[in-house]
């Protein structure tokens, strides 16, 4: 249970721990979209190469980062496959292009027919399966950047700060800040009451790893419900604990530490957008600049 | 059987920044039939010994033999989980199930016991925490007032009718009156089923009243294992590690000092009661 990095801040002092997190929030947005416009091997890479620099930057070790694509390889496999075998079977050929100089092969790589049934494998497929499962670990190697280098108090300050236009529509942002401050701060804790729990019931002999799905779901009740009553618990005492402490919304509230977005801020932001720009150039064409284009 | 640890170091989260020795080079031999206390402050690594005790966490260096069974070496898990039974911190916010006497029922089901022999055990368990069978077992353990719940999880880990019974910090959280309570009905299970007993406690007079011999930790190093009466002399490096000696004994102490000639070597409270009853009387005569 402890490996699941979300949410978990790992303290060391680099220029990106000390970024203004509103800059690290959108920075981490357009960086998202911006994955789901790569189209080509070549900037799949050299996302990757920007995206293992700013690991470097961070001083997070490369490992932690790697972790966070744990908990969703099963995703990562599962969509490869269904693309894998799932893309349409069609017998036009497969383009592969380096340099302009263009190859074309059997788009079907093997081909089973049945009656009225055709089942296989394209290029295309390959070439789909490997895309998304490096969009995907793109996906979440990114946005776990962020929150290794900052801590929740300050990344929920970021997004009620970011979101402070939206109360001219009577949106809740303090509440909504409130709530997300709350969750992030009590992962920990729930994390490690988990363990707790797990540990007590397995000390009553209780067996969480093996049998079918249906079983391992099952044998998880005894920790479940436990960790639901205790939840509830705790949430009815913050909440007293809070009203005893005159907590009364946003209103009048000031902070602590007021967020200062600096130079540097500034500079991070332009180098990202720099960055998005860059990938949707090579995506649509623009200014015809076929070199990054035609790199497969 | 002994339980035989020795040369126990264990470090959480090796080989990163949030690595930190829990354990280091622990030797100690546990007898059957003993009360054996454990006292330390928070992260001395008193937790982190007894969860090795059954296997919850994995030896990675030193021995650990318990009941013959050799963890070192692959093991029975259940068989070394039914003979150690493990009761933790707040065991009432472990309970589950919808009735006690299922929730009691959890450990012996699993161990794989017969209908029968675990209903018998269910009824046995509860009645030996004080618990009314008839009233209480088709009750859900969330109704149960504080001190029942303790009771009912107690009987929980009890019904697997382990040969050594594991305690942290039993009486947290509880008014005197219930410390107490808890306090005696573990006296009453060690006499009725001959376990070994082990305590977890950062409170040195509930393990001085009660336990055999007294294991002191101090950040991940056995400093002491000694019986009560000896640890009494040891005042002054206890201070330094942040515990106290015993109030009866630091009372008596007191009272030496004020000139009152008491006898020397006093550590329980009942002792104390005696020998200051004694004096008052002579004092009168």
């Amino acid at each position: 249970m402890r490996d699941i990095a979300l949410g978990q801040y790992y303290p060391a002092n680099s220029i990106i721990h000390r970024m203004d997190p509103r800059a690290k929030i959108i920075i981490a947005l357009m960086y998202m979209v911006s994955i789901f416009f790569i189209n080509t091997y070549t900037v799949y890479v050299l996302t990757f190469l920007v995206l293992f620099l700013l690991v470097l930057l961070s001083k997070v070790p490369i490992k932690l980062i790697l972790k966070s694509v744990k908990p969703i390889l099963f995703l990562i496999t599962f969509t490869a496959v269904i693309n894998l075998f799932l893309t349409p079977l069609e017998n036009k050929p497969y383009v592969i292009d380096v340099y302009f100089r263009q190859w074309t092969v059997n788009n079907i790589i093997f081909e089973l027919k049945w009656k009225f049934i055709r089942f296989g494998m394209t290029w295309t497929g390959v070439n789909n399966a490997l895309k998304m499962a490096l969009r995907l670990t793109l996906l979440v190697m990114g946005p776990s950047l962020l929150t290794l280098t900052t801590t929740p108090v300050t990344l929920t300050d970021g997004v009620e700060s970011l979101m402070k236009p939206l109360r001219i529509i009577r949106f809740p942002v303090h509440e909504l800040a409130l709530i997300m401050s709350i969750t992030l701060k009590f992962i920990p804790n729930i994390i490690e009451e988990t363990d707790k729990i797990m540990m007590a019931q397995r000390a009553r002999c209780a067996d969480f790893d093996s049998g079918n799905i249906f079983k391992k779901a099952k044998a998880l009740l005894p920790v479940i419900i436990p960790l639901f009553v205790n939840s509830l618990r705790r949430a009815e005492e913050l909440a007293y604990a809070m009203d005893s402490r005159c907590y009364r919304g946003s209103k009048g509230r000031t902070k602590m530490k007021e967020l200062k977005f600096g130079l540097k801020d500034f500079m991070a932001l332009l180098l990202a957008a720099g960055f998005s720009f860059l990938i949707f150039m090579a995506r649509y064409n623009w200014f015809s600049l076929n070199i990054i284009y035609s790199l497969v | 059987m002994p339980i035989v640890i020795e040369n126990l170091s264990y470090t959480y989260s090796p080989n990163t920044v949030f690595a930190h020795d829990a354990l280091k080079n622990v030797h100690m031999t546990i007898d059957d039939g003993e009360f054996v206390g454990i006292i330390g402050h928070t992260g001395s690594g008193k937790s982190t010994l007894v969860l090795h005790l059954n296997g919850l966490i994995k030896l990675t260096s030193g021995k650990i033999l318990v009941n013959d069974i050799d963890l070192s070496k692959k093991y029975d898990y259940k068989k070394l989980r039914s003979t150690v039974g493990i009761v933790f911190q707040y065991p009432e916010y472990q309970l589950f199930d919808e009735t006690v006497e299922k929730d009691i029922a959890f450990g012996p089901k699993n161990l794989g016991l017969s209908k029968e022999e675990v209903a018998y055990r269910v009824r046995t368990a509860m009645e030996m925490v004080g618990l009314d069978y008839e009233i209480i077992k088709d009750r859900s353990p969330f109704e149960l007032s504080g001190g029942q719940k303790r009771r009912a999880a107690l009987a929980g880990v009890i019904a697997m009718h382990p040969k050594i019974l594991i305690l942290d910090e039993p009486t947290a959280g509880l008014d005197p009156k219930g410390k107490e309570n808890i306090l005696e009905l573990v006296h009453s299970i060690k006499k009725a089923s001959q376990v070994t007993v082990i305590m977890i406690s950062h409170n040195m007079d509930e393990i001085n009243e009660h336990c055999t011999r007294v294991a002191v930790l101090n950040q991940g190093e056995l400093v002491y294992y000694l019986k009560p009466s000896e640890l009494v002399e040891r005042s002054l490096e206890l201070g330094k590690m942040g515990l106290d000696i015993p109030t009866s004994a630091r009372i008596a102490r007191r009272l030496r000092k004020k000139g009152i000639n008491i006898k020397t070597g006093i550590h329980k409270q009942d002792e104390l009661i005696a020998e200051v009853l004694k004096l008052y009387k002579g004092e009168r005569a």
